[in-house]
């Protein structure tokens, strides 16, 4: 054998034997190399069944907790420097698009006061500008900078939440990642793999979890207008009205309860589902250490008063305060196991700073997903099985070079999409099917030029020779052109048409190595056999 | 074996119906797009929901969409795929708002109309943790003690059992459980007394907001304009800006002829389709170059012969490789449309028709528009050659 064909050869091996590992791994048994050909091989959730949602972070409910922050912090900022104003209020913006306009107004600042006041704005709250709209009222805007900031932050915090939160509930392998340009679509991408019906996940990763424990000021009322009524139609200063949440005896309860909250979601050390004395379920909760000092001190100092547990905007249970309590709470009057320890487990993962809204929802059934993979590996053991008989009829001999090429790319193929853990999904298979189509072109483009070339009478070796040489500019003018798409695809499309891309380029890169490569070492391995080579079998 | 030794069509001579053809199909295609106001959408590109629902036999389509239209507002489709006895209902989505609702109300309709009430949980549409829920306090009762984890893993087991092919999602009595291990006699009985088995299983339910819809449509459009875009720029870098004009022509004549007839058999167009129809581009632009660059070939060896006899005899030098790789790819895409099942199907049949068509306009398409641009730069030459000879001739004479 000639030296450099040795080393042809043993470099073939070694990318099989490369990637044959990197498909099925050592395995020692059946069933282990099932196994690991299960877990090499990642099947998208299109193949084998599971969820797929696309949330929006509302991010503009993170922009007016800023403003409303601000608007508090400015109000304790002022009356220390005894400034003071008639009227501080924001506006409210009520989609994506519209968070960029949040403003805060502040009227009435005495002309005499502005420049302590600017000078207030401009040391403590850097974050706005203030533009002056007359001489006593002004109004300030977030910096476009800060904005900007706030937003990739709140998607962030959101993905953290959610991540956190699924994993609370132990599902195998679930994605959760920025999708879209983080920029300007803010939107999570989740996919859970073998979850068919998503209401549950959907559940716990919606739910807000805001949790507020609150002095109860007022009430029971059987409406807002009651309540306004009893108090003469202005709400007492710092009070608010909450409903009861349903299912709490008959018709909507509202209590006024003040607009400080003592404990909040923050103050959480723990949270889990557990029986009270009457063998319902509900969710108890420690407080951290801080959070306990100050429940202590504010309920030894309001007892006989009444505290209402207050779970995004609704109430979930009001009780009098009977002595001081410690560390630790409970909210009463879940539905079932279930409920308790979704609700523990939200409260543990932490609030959402921003609504979430589900813009797609695609789930795959479990049996569609087995059937997808079934009939598609029979078809391709059909399809594969249909071309190298007829390219073993047509070619013959050099047929089985053809064949030998064809299953090489289609090993070098699976092995890249598992060292790179990419993902095979339906387009992708489109992106394998024209792999496997222009493999065979290949293939095909250089025997029929060795045939030409045959029939002008050339030897079988120079007929070899120049066949692939000329084959060969073909071939990679077909490959760049095709590879050249494939860049733009990846660039500009969106997930399944990437996943052709991806696969697609893999394919072809293979296909360069194996049609024209390997194919050709098998040629001269045959060749290098024989003293004289007068025929051909192609 | 060989099926052509050497071949001597005139493909340009007979040109002119084939062209025509091409003409009509592609007017007839836009024609039907316009009158119709554009491609028809898939719920992935429009917004909406789509639910694949197999029975045990054929489905009642009538029925479902009489049960589904007293409960949802806007348009409702309903169609059976052949021979699987799956039926696929779709229905439309103003606004994101609507999402969650659509999904439930096409579950609990089909649930109320072919599910058998009593408060017995539907084992055929049963998620793993439905069944552990519902099965633990009577499995306790009937005096079959079961840790938590192994409740979880029978659960699963059975569900396994029930999704694999051939039940496919739908078992028809729960005696035919009774092949999975660890489960008795005892077990099938709890099953009857807690469970029932519905005729319908949910095999997949698509929701897109119209938002996300919208985003992906213009995506699509825009990355595969982008790709042709690129091809053109590098086969004109590679042989000369006219190649690529034509070879990006006869590509898109592919796809306008394509989404032309899905236009037309009232088809819609949706993720999987466009993945078939890149293929497309991608198997077609492949077939052009193959050819394209044999013409650049025989350009440099017979410099003597007419440019038309040229392109002629590089097609059919071609012949051969074109009628085998289009033959050997269409096997294995009829393959995959005859044994690759309900999700592919709409991807293969694309493929089938796409393979034709690319193999076709790259020799009746992409190569007459060189020879056209040829016979346009002669002509202007000849113009030029008789103006400067009309030129001269006072002088000469």
């Amino acid at each position: 054998m000639h030296k450099s064909l040795r080393w042809k050869v043993i470099l073939i091996v070694t990318v099989l034997l490369v990637c044959v590992y990197g498909i099925i791994g050592l395995p020692r048994s059946t069933s282990e190399l099932v196994a690991n050909l299960k877990k090499n091989i990642h099947l998208g959730l299109d193949l084998r069944g599971g969820s797929h949602l696309i949330l929006q972070v509302q991010v503009q409910d993170a922009v007016k907790a800023e403003a409303q922050q601000t608007i508090e912090r400015l109000k304790e900022e002022l009356r220390k420097a005894g400034i003071d104003y008639s009227a501080m209020d924001r506006n409210d913006p009520q989609s994506i698009e519209e968070a960029d306009s949040i403003q805060i107004n502040i009227h009435g600042i005495p002309a005499e006061k502005s420049s302590d006041f600017r000078r207030i704005i401009a040391d403590r709250f850097p974050v706005w500008i203030l533009t002056p709209v007359n001489s006593t009222d002004y109004r300030m805007n977030m910096r476009p900078s800060e904005l900007a900031a706030l937003k990739a932050d709140t998607v962030e915090r959101c993905i953290r939440t959610i991540e956190n939160r699924i994993n609370g509930l132990g599902l195998s392998e679930p994605v959760i990642q920025q999708h879209g340009r983080a920029d300007a679509e803010y939107e999570i991408l989740v996919q859970l793999p073998g979850v068919d019906d998503p209401a549950r996940v959907k559940q716990v990763m919606q739910t807000a979890a805001l949790l507020e424990i609150a002095e109860v000021k007022g009430g029971p009322y059987s409406s807002p207008e009651q309540a306004m009524a009893q108090h003469g139609g202005v709400l007492p200063l710092n009070t608010r009205l909450v409903k009861m949440a349903p299912g709490h005896g008959e018709g909507d309860t509202w209590y006024l309860v003040s607009r400080i909250p003592v404990i909040t979601g923050r103050d959480l050390r723990n949270a889990r589902p557990g029986r009270d004395e009457f063998q319902k379920w509900e969710t108890n909760f420690t407080l951290t250490q801080d959070a306990a000092a100050r429940f202590s001190r504010f309920t030894e100092a309001n007892i006989g008063n009444s505290l209402a547990v207050i779970l995004d905007n609704q109430i979930r249970s009001v009780a009098r305060i009977q002595s001081k309590i410690g560390d630790s709470g409970r909210i009463t009057g879940l539905a079932n196991e279930q409920e308790a320890s979704d609700l523990a487990l939200v409260l543990r993962a932490g609030s959402l700073p921003a609504g979430i809204k589900t813009l797609e929802e695609r789930t795959v059934g479990p049996s569609l997903g087995a059937d997808s993979i079934h009939q598609g590996i029979r078809a391709g053991v059909i399809g594969l099985i249909a071309v190298v008989s007829v390219m073993l009829i047509y070619y013959k001999r050099s047929g089985v070079n053809a064949t030998v090429a064809l299953l090489l790319n289609a090993i070098i193929l699976m092995a890249a999409l598992s060292y790179f853990g990419a993902v095979l999904t339906l387009p992708g298979i489109a992106g394998v099917i024209l792999t496997i189509g222009m493999a065979v072109d290949s293939n095909v483009l250089i025997f029929e030029r060795i045939r030409e070339e045959l029939r002008a009478g050339k030897s079988v070796v120079a007929a070899i020779d120049a066949g692939f040489k000329k084959a060969f500019l073909t071939i990679i003018d077909t490959h760049v052109t095709t590879i050249v798409s494939c860049a733009f695809l990846f660039m500009f499309g969106t997930g399944p048409v990437k996943g052709f891309a991806v696969t697609l380029v893999i394919g072809l890169i293979a296909n360069v190595f194996t049609a024209v490569f390997v194919s050709r070492v098998i040629f001269d391995l045959e060749l290098s056999s024989k003293k004289q080579v007068a025929t051909l079998s192609i | 074996m060989q099926l052509f030794k050497e071949t001597h069509f005139d493909f340009l001579r007979n040109k002119w119906p084939f062209i025509i053809a091409s003409l009509v199909l592609t007017v007839a295609g836009v024609g039907s797009l316009i009158v119709k106001g554009g491609p028809r959408y898939g719920i992935d590109f429009r917004g909406g929901a789509l639910m694949y629902v197999k029975f045990r036999g054929a489905p009642p389509i009538s029925k479902i969409r009489s049960a589904l239209q007293s409960k949802i507002s806007g348009n409702i489709s309903v169609y059976e795929l052949t021979d699987t006895h799956e039926a696929v209902i779709g229905t439309e989505l103003k606004e994101e708002r609507e999402l969650d609702a659509a999904r439930n109300i096409m579950r609990q309709t089909l649930e109320a109309t072919f599910g058998q009430g009593g408060g017995k949980l539907d084992f055929n549409n049963a998620t793993a943790e439905d069944l552990v829920a519902r099965l633990r306090d009577p499995l306790l009762r009937a005096g079959i003690g079961l840790s938590d984890q192994q409740l979880q893993s029978l659960a699963r087991a059975m569900l396994d059992f029930k999704n694999t092919p051939p039940r496919s999602g739908l078992i028809d009595s729960f005696d035919q459980l009774s092949s999975v291990p660890g489960v008795t006699a005892g077990v099938i009985s709890v099953l009857k007394q807690e469970c029932y088995v519905a005729p319908f299983s949910v095999r997949k339910i698509d929701v897109v907001g119209p938002k996300v819809g919208a985003d992906l449509r213009r995506q699509a459009i825009l990355a595969t304009l982008y790709a042709l875009g690129g091809m053109l720029v590098y086969i004109a870098f590679r042989f000369e800006w006219v190649y690529g004009v034509a070879a990006v022509l006869a590509v898109f004549h592919d796809t306008i002829i394509t989404v032309g007839m899905f236009s037309i058999f009232n088809k819609e167009i949706d993720l999987t389709v466009v993945a078939a129809l890149l293929t497309l581009v991608g198997y077609s632009m492949n077939d052009t170059i193959v050819v394209f660059d044999r013409i650049r070939e025989n350009l440099k060896i017979l410099r003597r012969e007419s440019f038309p006899s040229l392109i002629n005899k590089s097609i059919n030098q071609t012949l051969s490789r074109t009628i085998l790789t289009s033959g050997l790819t269409f096997l294995a895409v009829l393959s995959l449309f005859l044994f690759g099942g309900s999700v592919l199907h709409g991807f293969s049949f694309a493929l089938v028709v796409g393979i034709i068509i690319g193999t076709y306009s790259s020799i009746f398409i992409a190569s007459p528009i060189l020879e056209f641009w040829q016979n346009f730069m002669e002509g202007r030459k000849r113009m030029a050659a008789v103006a400067v000879a009309s030129g001269r001739g006072p002088r000469g004479r």
